[in-house]
């Protein structure tokens, strides 16, 4: 009896607990949540979006499918000539793309991987509705005046016979084209490309449906009296690099949806038909920028380091009232605007600048030698270190105000000079912040953009203004966030190596 | 009571919001003193002329490429008419994010009945451009470098003659121009220029004339940067925008001269994004069409050294609003200006921008 009673009341009570610490845990979700989102909407996404943008290549299948889908099974190489066949296809797809202009598009996405290809594209949209498709339109119309109407071309399309696929098939990637970029209105009129379409499947085989033979009937003896159209040379007459096998090549290797060919640009390969191609010398700059970018933050880190732990220790072993004072001078260029702290310094770093006119006024050098301080890595350096420093000496700062003065004192006492009690008492436990202000200026550092822009000059630009030219210039968005990826990569890395190196658990921010 | 009074007023502002006409429409442009000279010359007009239209002025001219991109892949167009660039313009064309216009229709013609098309001419570079004003990229130098003897460049090879005219020069930290003027002081003829820097031997030999002055480069990337280094004396020569070099001479008062020989003639105007709303559509053409008339253009001259695009502008331009000096001689296309101008081929550029733009970075970073 007992027994059972304090099992029920074990159970309940039991109960009562997890149901509070139930409550305990949703309400903690509760606080969390907000800021949950916020990571989520602000941060997650965008770079999951980003990476998505690095591979992704959609826009040339979908603007050519026909043709991408006859160069698949196409062995391009040097003495390849393009098929009349293809040119045909190419036809559809461009008449198509035109009305809605993407063409363009297509022609901008493929001139990043080949020179030529926007103009290339832009021109042929322009003459695509002079290659005789009105000839075609007006015949059969006058012939059969419900072609005219867009209400029998959707009979059309919803028929089933075998004969008209294709026609079939174009009129629907037109319409869907059309909708898609609301160009479809009630009073849309079928395309003349259509009726070339049309009279080409009409042309190709017997008559196999009792449906199809008036109209066949009708508009076989037009058709037969048309002039046919000869697409190959039309497109050539355009522009003769349609004879190009480069053009074609470049339109094979990037029809698939998902392309490598944006992170081998970013490392200076080339993306070829028979596997990638580092780049030309005078054509490789991204593994060179790389490169310096991490030279320079780990530069930047480590002067920071060297300037900015003597003034934490100092900071540190202050009396409070005065350190708040100083700690004040430290933050004040902190709270100065970035843009107007790295004009100061094209102010006095310039040649005719107020560093240069000082050594030249003490006679330490002459005005012909004047000392290159900006427009280079130095500039970017010296700009860099001083922005960067209270993300330096804040938590070294921290850290050192944990450090009891009893320990150096201990040491000393028992007999360590004061350079041994300092390397062996007092800087292991400094590290924390050290490891702490490292990270954070390096972090900060290897993606810092408008400093090296205004004074970094030639060599002394990071990667970050490589991405935000093709962001806001160039428009090579593909290439942008490629770069971004790796970028984001190698800091991972480097994260992962510190972690296995120093031990994240190893960083204290106070 | 007060609480009715409040709400009454609150609610007369929503009414008066809901009743009346009005519309806010953005416009887009560079900033500063050329803002300003498009403000007076037509915005403030047009205001004055359309009292519940309000204009309000956005300068984001230089990301226009991008953040229209931007605002097109989140469905939420908030600009209503943009400045731009013809290199932008047919970019933006490209991508099927400005409008295509004929400019016959929805443009003024002359006050003489010239169609717009053909005062316009040369400057209508793509279908999705109108433009506004013609400009040049062009040299200045400092006038009292002792080095250089008295002497004064007359010639834009000079840039590249490191021994009559020594010192520091500025050159914008891109391809474009840079590559012509290398080309041409290399004994390239003008009408060739493009036609070798299509080869490979032609960009290298471009690439490599810049390397002669290589060391004495400092590059710039704001249209700024020129005029404040050349009055620090931090540059002797160096190229930017003509109307920085009228704002620098005549404004500051500085000792420097523009060198106007192979001047780099190059447009500005308006783009119409795509996908604007009807009602809006129609304010915004009715305002490009007041903004590009004959007499609107001609005023705009009053506040900035760039030359009106139409032709029919050039004879009504008068003297400047505030320094009242007469601008006609400080315009790229004055006879006396324009005895050799370079015309920038946008088509090209369109098709070569990017990947002389890698070569060149290369060039630069090595």
């Amino acid at each position: 009896m007992v027994n059972v009673d304090s099992l029920v009341g074990r159970n309940s009570l039991h109960r009562k607990v997890q149901r509070s610490l139930r409550i305990q845990k949703l309400r903690a979700l509760g606080l969390i949540a907000p800021l949950f989102i916020f990571i989520l909407i602000s941060f997650v996404i965008p770079i999951g979006d980003m990476l998505f943008r690095s591979i992704e290549n959609q826009l040339v299948s979908e603007v050519l499918p026909r043709t991408t889908e006859y160069l698949k099974s196409e062995q391009i190489n040097e003495g390849w000539e393009p098929p009349d066949e293809l040119f045909w296809h190419l036809y559809i797809d461009l008449a198509i793309a035109t009305e809605v202009k993407l063409h363009t598009r297509v022609g901008s996405r493929l001139n990043y991987e080949k020179t030529g290809i926007s103009s290339l594209f832009r021109k042929t949209g322009r003459s695509i509705k002079k290659f005789g498709a009105d000839d075609y339109s007006k015949a059969l119309s006058e012939q059969m005046p419900e072609l005219a109407s867009i209400d029998y071309w959707e009979l059309l399309s919803q028929g089933t016979s075998e004969k008209y696929g294709y026609t079939r098939d174009t009129y629907n990637t037109w319409k869907k084209n059309l909708i898609a970029n609301d160009h479809w209105s009630e009073k849309t009129k079928p395309s003349d490309f259509l009726f070339v379409v049309l009279a080409n499947d009409i042309k190709s085989q017997e008559i196999d449906s009792s449906l199809d033979a008036s109209r066949e009937e009708k508009l076989l003896p037009v058709i037969s009296e048309l002039p046919e159209i000869g697409f190959k040379e039309r497109f050539l007459d355009t522009d003769e690099d349609w004879a190009e096998p480069d053009v074609w090549d470049t339109i094979q290797l990037y029809s698939p949806s998902f392309t490598n060919g944006y992170y081998l640009n970013s490392v200076d390969f080339k993306k070829g038909s028979d596997g990638p191609k580092i780049r030309p010398e005078n054509e490789r700059l991204y593994v060179l920028i790389f490169s310096r970018t991490l030279f320079m933050s780990v530069t930047i880190t480590l002067v920071c380091l060297l300037l900015g732990y003597p003034v934490a220790y100092f900071l540190a072993n202050l009396p409070l009232k005065y350190a708040n004072l100083f700690l004040i001078l430290v933050l004040l260029p902190f709270w100065t605007s970035l843009l107007v702290r790295t004009s100061a310094w094209k102010v006095l770093l310039q040649n005719e600048g107020v560093i240069n006119d000082i050594l030249v006024a003490t006679g330490l050098i002459s005005n012909l030698e004047r000392l290159e301080l900006i427009n280079n890595q130095t500039g970017t350096i010296i700009a860099m270190s001083h922005i960067l420093l209270p993300f330096m000496i804040l938590p070294l700062f921290s850290v050192m105000k944990t450090i009891h003065p009893s320990y150096v004192r201990a040491a000393k006492s028992l007999g360590a000079t004061p350079w041994t009690a300092f390397r062996r008492v007092y800087f292991p436990q400094s590290i924390p912040g050290i490891g702490a202000g490292s990270i954070l200026v390096f972090i900060l550092s290897i993606g810092y953009y408008i400093t090296p822009e205004l004074v970094g000059g030639t060599t002394g630009t990071f990667i970050s203004n490589r991405i935000a030219y093709h962001i806001s210039s160039s428009l090579n968005w593909g290439l942008g966030a490629a770069l971004g990826s790796i970028l984001l990569a190698v800091v991972l890395a480097l994260y992962w190596v510190y972690d296995r190196m120093v031990g994240i658990d190893n960083v204290k921010l106070g | 009571m007060k609480l009715t009074k409040l709400s009454t007023l609150v609610l007369g502002c929503i009414f008066i919001a809901n009743s009346s006409q009005a519309m806010d429409l953005t416009v887009v442009s560079w900033g500063g003193a050329y803002s300003k000279s498009q403000i007076n010359a037509y915005h403030d007009p047009y205001m004055e002329l359309n009292p519940d239209i309000t204009i309000i002025h956005d300068e984001s001219s230089a990301e226009a490429v991008a953040k229209l991109r931007a605002m097109r892949e989140a469905g939420n167009l908030t600009w209503d008419l943009v400045d731009a660039v013809p290199a932008d313009a047919i970019r933006l064309c490209d991508e099927g994010l400005a409008m295509e216009v004929d400019v016959d229709e929805i443009l003024e013609p002359a006050p003489d009945g010239t169609p717009a098309s053909e005062d316009f001419g040369a400057s209508l570079v793509s279908e999705c451009f109108i433009p506004q004003i013609v400009y040049s990229t062009t040299f200045g130098f400092r006038t009292d470098v002792e080095s250089w003897n008295g002497n004064e460049p007359d010639d834009v090879c000079d840039v590249f003659d490191l021994e009559a005219f020594p010192g520091k020069r500025s050159l914008e930290k891109r391809p474009i121009n840079n590559m012509e003027w290398a080309l041409l002081c290399d004994g390239v003829a003008k009408e060739d220029i493009y036609d070798v820097l299509e080869t490979e031997e032609g960009q290298n030999r471009a690439l490599a004339k810049l390397d002669t002055i290589k060391d004495d480069i400092i590059w710039w990337s704001a249209g700024a940067d020129t005029p404040q280094w050349l009055a620090d004396g931090e540059v002797v020569f160096g190229s930017t925008y003509n109307g920085r070099f009228f704002a620098l001479i005549e404004e500051e008062e500085q000792p420097v001269k523009i060198l106007w020989d192979a001047q780099v003639f190059e447009y500005d105007g308006w783009i119409i994004p795509t996908g604007l709303p009807e009602d809006r559509l129609a304010v915004v053409m009715d305002l490009v069409r007041f903004a590009t008339d004959t007499q609107r253009l001609a005023d705009q001259a009053k506040y900035i050294s760039y030359g009106p695009a139409r032709a029919s502008s050039n004879a009504l331009v008068g003297q400047h609003a505030t320094l009242g000096i007469d601008m006609a001689p400080h315009m790229p296309g004055h006879p006396d200006n324009a005895y050799n101008v370079f015309y920038f081929n946008y088509d090209w550029w369109a098709d070569y921008r990017d990947d002389l733009d890698a070569k060149f970075q290369a060039w630069l970073a090595n």
